[in-house]
């Protein structure tokens, strides 16, 4: 018997956009992911891909003013996260999806000693004694393995270093044993030995917790770390959806064999380094055909004229948004 | 990178223009400004009547068809001696501020780079100066001196010394480190030619905008000054002088001192306008972007 | 804590000696001899020489400067020269007045411009943003006499609700009543400053990822805005309000005149007309000592406020 299991979260034809200068530019364009139980599932690009703003929109974190969510539908535990009401997201929010951030050294209130902050987060959900909380707080600050976490938990975040923050707030988001969580670059601002602690400690975490986690980042190097399933973003839209051992085998985007040609490796040559040729477009230009024709190498006239779609490739799991490739146009 | 608001953030030089023209409230600050300006310029021309001309049958009379705003208790034009006053009030108050500038950004400017002893004698001087309240301090000067146009200014001048010499010295500090700075420096740059040249022209900015402020805090100033009576001496007509008579007859004739009141209030609005509208333009936080 | 007011309390006495040293300069600054410009042109040169040895100006200068230091410290402001009564007695008569006028109209100042600045913050560019930074942006745009004298006018002389002038009587209703409008006259002038700075700081408060964070965690706006943002957004408004109390006090002479209070500024004014020499040193001293104490109380506020300051 095939049967899918159901996924733990599921978008269907997002569309966030933003207001500049008085029009509305789409940022996310019509964008369909499912995020399974218990798998780690790393979405990739480059700056002004639309990877944050995709997290930001399941969670309805988008400033208020000049963002909006166009179209599409967020699906969780049968509801539409895009049409709730406030109240019911608050709800949502740290208790069965959580999100941590890029940058630990200001994510956290200066002015709230660190167990506050975490019992903050229980209270809000479950209720409870302030001191049930603090318990519990305490529990998840040895469970991230801060060191005399006793004492540490009156201390303010500005006596904490970046990775110890970075674990606080990983501790703050799991407090309410959250379904999903989504992980906007939370190692980008680290040393790379306190990345790969990090990452680790996630990794554990996700396994202990039965969690699925959605990874953004822009390092291939983390992605082939610690993911299950790969996205790779471009322009606002997907233009590759594979397991990670068929991303780096077989990379069928040509955006996502530049992407690994860019990237300095231990066992190739530094001065092989092929960095991409012009830049993202911004969102209030991007082109009506394909997204990255003007950069690619094998662009035909065709690329211009129409929009490709994400549709599977020949192996199983493993989309592409490209019309080339698909045709079988091209060689590799 | 991930975004905070992953919306674009404002853009070019063109931007701060663009938000200043587009704050409509920076127009009627700026139109107001040329208006009193304009008033003041062509006073001989606009004033209906010689403001020291003196009538004792039209003492103290409310505003009529002949005397728009009344007249004052020896007879004279309340409009004519209002639109008068406001010589002196722009006067005084943009000569005291050129001075101040002048005087606070050399030594804001030499403070921040020398650093040091000297810095520090400064700055704990200025921090002196600036606890005291400025009227307070304008009018230990100005009673001092004595009263006159002269010393009006020079009172004034002082008091507003600190602020700039402190608007002046933070981006000093902060500039002296930056590279271009050091390069001219190992070029073997004098200190005067990098000041002059190097380090000014980044604060012009800063200082136009407080400027404008400040210019406004020196009008309200000089006004306080000529109530008290430290101003300029009389039959000289300003705005401060002026309801300083008009709080002497307040029970028996109002407009004597709600006309200068509201000229004031005009006039200070107009510059605090102009500076606020200013400010928001260079700093784009403060628009709630 | 405890040892963070201390340190505090400590390092503004150097600051105490500063500005009594420039108190003493600037007021022997004066132009020309100090007993001349007391005594008037019509001095006799007896006279003259009798003032000079009263005030001590015979004496070297560095004798004077010892023998002014000695005399603050153990309290001895000297005498006024107009009334006779040392310079502690004249203030001690009028201190009452001034105090509660400042913190009537400080405590007016922060209850409305506080909540208005929150409000314009979080509504921002909303209705209520524009017509609070136009309110108090005319609120700052006034001279605090022209707004005092126009009160007079409208509340007091036309409406009648306020009396005209001040009657120094006991009974709590009529005090009130006279402290009315001056408070007001004074109260809201601080609160455009306060309601502006209170603005423009929960704005930028509201923009860090900190507050994003809180937001992700689930925390509802009611509790975002007081429980997160709000005492991190605090600092620049206690500055604010510690900047404006030497304001305060230069405003309150102005209003003191107006509104026929008695009270501090008053008593300067008095002693500039009448060149109350020692009178004038000793109100700059102990307006000093208030804007050190001011100063201190600031420091240490800011140490309640933000755990990072206490910790440097």
């Amino acid at each position: 018997m095939n049967h899918m299991p159901k996924p733990a979260l599921e978008i269907r034809n997002l569309q966030t956009e933003f207001q500049i200068g008085g029009s509305w530019y789409p940022a996310v364009r019509n964008l369909s992911l499912s995020l399974q139980q218990n798998e780690t599932l790393a979405v990739v690009g480059e700056s002004g891909s639309g990877k944050s703003v995709t997290a930001l929109s399941i969670l309805r974190l988008l400033p208020s003013a000049g963002a909006r969510i166009g179209s599409g539908e967020v699906l969780f535990e049968g509801r539409n996260l895009a049409t709730l009401s406030e109240r019911e997201m608050s709800d949502i929010r740290g208790n069965s999806i959580a999100m941590i951030f890029q940058e630990p050294m200001t994510s956290l209130n200066p002015t709230m000693t660190v167990g506050q902050q975490i019992a903050e987060a229980i209270i809000i959900h479950r209720g409870g004694r302030q001191s049930e909380a603090m318990a519990e707080a305490l529990r998840l600050l040895k469970e991230v393995k801060i060191g005399s976490p006793e004492s540490r938990l009156h201390d303010y975040p500005h006596q904490f270093s970046g990775g110890m923050r970075q674990r606080v707030m990983i501790a703050m988001a799991l407090a309410c044993r959250p379904k999903i969580l989504l992980a906007d670059e939370p190692t980008t601002a680290l040393d790379v030995t306190i990345q790969a602690q990090v990452l680790l400690q996630l990794d554990e975490l996700k396994q202990a917790y039965g969690m699925s986690v959605l990874f953004i980042t822009h390092n291939l190097g983390v992605v082939a770390q610690i993911a299950d399933r790969v996205a790779v973003m471009y322009a606002g839209e997907i233009v590759e959806l594979a397991s990670v051992e068929a991303l780096f085998a077989n990379p069928m985007h040509p955006y996502t064999a530049a992407l690994l040609r860019a990237m300095p490796r231990a066992d190739r040559a530094s001065d092989s380094l092929e960095p991409i040729p012009g830049g993202v477009p911004a969102v209030t230009a991007i082109p009506s055909g394909c997204a990255y024709a003007p950069r690619c190498s094998f662009r035909q006239r065709s690329c211009d004229e129409l929009r490709p779609d994400l549709l599977a490739s020949g192996d199983p799991g493993h989309l592409v948004r490209c019309s080339q490739r698909l045709a079988g146009g091209m060689r590799g | 990178m991930a975004a905070t608001s992953a919306s674009p953030s404002l853009p070019r030089p063109g931007g701060v223009w663009l938000a200043f023209s587009s704050n409509r409230l920076s127009w009627v600050g700026l139109a107001l400004l040329i208006a009193i300006v304009l008033i003041a310029i062509g006073a001989p021309l606009i004033a209906p009547h010689d403001p020291l001309e003196q009538s004792i049958i039209a003492r103290l009379e409310p505003p009529s068809a002949q005397f728009l705003l009344g007249t004052d208790n020896y007879g004279r034009d309340v409009l004519s001696r209002l639109i008068y006053g406001s010589r002196i009030s722009l006067v005084v108050g943009s000569v005291a501020i050129l001075i101040a500038m002048t005087i606070g950004c050399t030594i804001g400017i030499i403070a921040g780079y020398l650093g040091g002893l000297f810095d520090q004698l400064m700055m704990g001087l200025l921090d002196v100066m600036l606890a005291f309240p400025t009227l307070l301090l304008g009018l230990m000067i100005a009673a001092m001196l004595g009263a006159s146009l002269e010393n009006l200014v020079i009172a004034i001048a002082v008091t507003e010394i600190a602020p700039f010499a402190r608007v002046a010295r933070a981006p000093t500090i902060a500039l002296k480190q930056q590279d271009f700075v050091v390069a001219g420096r190992a070029l073997g740059f004098g200190p005067i030619r990098i000041m002059g040249i190097h380090i000014l022209p980044n604060l012009v900015s800063d200082i136009v905008v407080m400027s404008s402020l400040w210019m406004a805090s020196a009008i309200r100033t000089e006004a306080s000054l000529s109530f008290i009576g430290l101003g300029v001496p009389p039959p000289t007509p300003t705005w401060g002088s002026m309801i300083r008579e008009g709080f002497e007859n307040i029970l028996d004739a109002w407009w004597l001192a709600v006309f200068p009141s509201l000229a004031i209030l005009l006039t200070v609005l107009a510059l605090n306008l102009l500076g606020d509208a200013l400010r928001d333009a260079i700093d784009p936080k403060l628009r709630g972007e | 804590m405890i040892r963070f007011a201390i340190e505090r309390f400590l390092l503004a006495i150097p600051t105490l000696f500063v500005m009594l040293t420039a108190i003493f300069v600037l007021v022997r600054l004066v132009p020309g001899d100090a007993a001349s410009v007391i005594l008037g042109d019509q001095a006799t040169e007896a006279s003259l020489r009798a003032l000079r040895g009263r005030l001590g100006l015979d004496q070297p200068l560095h004798v004077q400067y010892l023998s002014f230091l000695g005399e603050v410290l153990t309290g001895n402001l000297g005498h006024s020269l107009s009334s006779g009564r040392s310079v502690v007695q004249e203030v001690l008569v009028v201190l009452p007045y001034t105090i509660e006028l400042t913190l009537v109209s400080i405590v007016i100042g922060v209850a409305l411009g506080l909540p208005l600045g929150i409000a314009a913050a979080v509504g921002r560019n909303g209705w209520i943003d524009y017509v609070s930074r136009l309110v108090s942006l005319i609120g700052l745009s006034f001279p605090a006499f022209v707004s005092g004298i126009l009160m007079l006018i409208v509340f007091a002389i036309q409406l009648g609700w306020f009396p005209v002038l001040n009657s120094n009587s006991g009974d709590p209703l009529e005090r009130l009543r006279n402290l009315a409008l001056p408070a007001f006259n004074l109260g809201l002038i601080m609160m455009a400053y306060v309601m502006r700075v209170t603005r423009s700081s929960m704005l930028g408060v509201l923009g860090e990822d900190y507050i994003r964070t809180a937001r992700a965690k689930g925390v509802r706006p009611m509790r975002l805005i007081l429980r997160h943002s709000l005492r991190n957004a605090l600092i620049p408004v206690v500055t604010v309000v510690g900047l404006y109390f030497g304001t305060l006090i230069g405003n309150s002479v102005l209003t003191e005149i107006i509104f026929n209070r008695p009270g501090l500024g008053k008593l300067i004014l008095g002693a500039l007309n009448s060149r109350d020499y020692t009178l004038l040193e000793g109100l700059m001293i102990i307006f000093a000592i208030c804007v050190i104490i001011v100063n201190t109380l600031t420091d240490i506020t800011y140490g309640l406020i933000d755990p990072r300051v206490k910790h440097k």
